[in-house]
């Protein structure tokens, strides 16, 4: 219980990112709630990728959360961009219209 | 030993309960802010992992600029939140045993005392803290021994600032610009013109 192993940032790291697929599931017409969602589910594997460095002593598992954390701020721009375009056009950011996003 | 438990269960236990917030409450805006607060608490988490450098990226990167980010999306388009929030409780049994089977399925592969085993890697009890601070580490390999994986994260910034900006930009048509190029062009002759107004017509600009 007192001694913090890499078991415990795993346990944390699993509940995160169970909340971040539930958070898909449940706000299913929502897109802005749907990229929170991805965005917590990144910051889980983030978590997962700095406990086993730090575990392992081994410093590249810190060099990949830092390029997980580039992917996601471009993501998460990449998707807001495409969020206000579609709202422009559709009047609403409801999730099951977005198959007219093919043309 | 025991502080460190304590502070470990203090920042993952509001971690947590604020990404359990972020899916469930009402007001997206409210939903941006509880991320914001579970990005913090899990930079406390990488502080307490000793890899600071990177829980100052994570604030600095996600509360500076993608959280704020969302904020202004989601301040700045006129959504009617409450409509999509229909159909929430239809889906939560569902939802809430697929998020349990994951959830079983990642426990049992790091509580069957086997992680070590299978994956034959040593893992130390305690995280490792070493002589050097840590943003010195990083930056000894970021720039030798990862250098490709530096250039590639600048390219996909690159790529995906060009991204949003060719998309979101548009022309509107119907309004009044001002055209220097005209201005400039315009000539002497030209910018005065005389017209002969026969009496009771009015004049066509």
């Amino acid at each position: 219980m007192f001694s913090i192993a890499l078991e415990h940032y795993l346990f944390l790291g699993a509940i995160l990112f169970t909340i971040g697929v539930l958070g898909i599931f449940l706000n299913k017409k929502n897109l802005i709630v749907i990229l929170m969602s991805i965005e917590l589910i990144l910051l889980a594997v983030n978590i997962n990728f700095i406990a086993f460095s730090s575990y392992m002593g081994d410093l590249s598992g810190q060099v990949f959360a830092m390029l997980t954390l580039t992917v996601a701020a471009a993501e998460a721009a990449i998707g807001l961009a495409i969020l206000v375009v579609f709202f422009r056009n559709q009047g609403s950011i409801a999730v099951e219209k977005i198959n007219s996003l093919k043309g | 030993m025991f502080i460190y438990s304590l502070i470990f269960y203090f920042f993952s236990s509001i971690a947590v309960l604020s990404a359990l917030l972020v899916i469930s409450s009402k007001n997206p805006v409210h939903s941006v802010l509880f991320l914001i607060l579970s990005f913090v608490n899990a930079s406390g988490l990488f502080i307490l992992l000793g890899a600071e450098f990177l829980a100052m990226i994570l604030v600095v990167v996600y509360v500076g600029a993608v959280a704020v980010l969302f904020l202004f999306v989601v301040m700045m388009l006129d959504i009617n939140f409450v409509k999509l929030r229909e159909g929430f409780l239809q889906y939560l049994p569902f939802g809430a045993l697929l998020g349990l089977v994951l959830f079983i399925e990642l426990i049992m592969i790091f509580l069957s005392d086997k992680l070590t085993e299978m994956t034959l890697i040593e893992y130390n009890a305690l995280p490792v803290f070493k002589q050097i601070e840590n943003t010195k580490q990083i930056g000894s390999v970021l720039y030798t021994k990862y250098f490709y994986l530096f250039q590639l994260s600048g390219l996909i910034l690159l790529v995906a600032m060009i991204g949003s900006i060719v998309l979101t930009l548009r022309d509107r048509t119907g309004l009044k610009k001002q055209s220097i190029h005209k201005q400039v062009n315009v000539e002497a002759q030209r910018a005065i013109e005389k017209k002969t107004i026969e009496i009771g017509s009015g004049v066509n600009v």
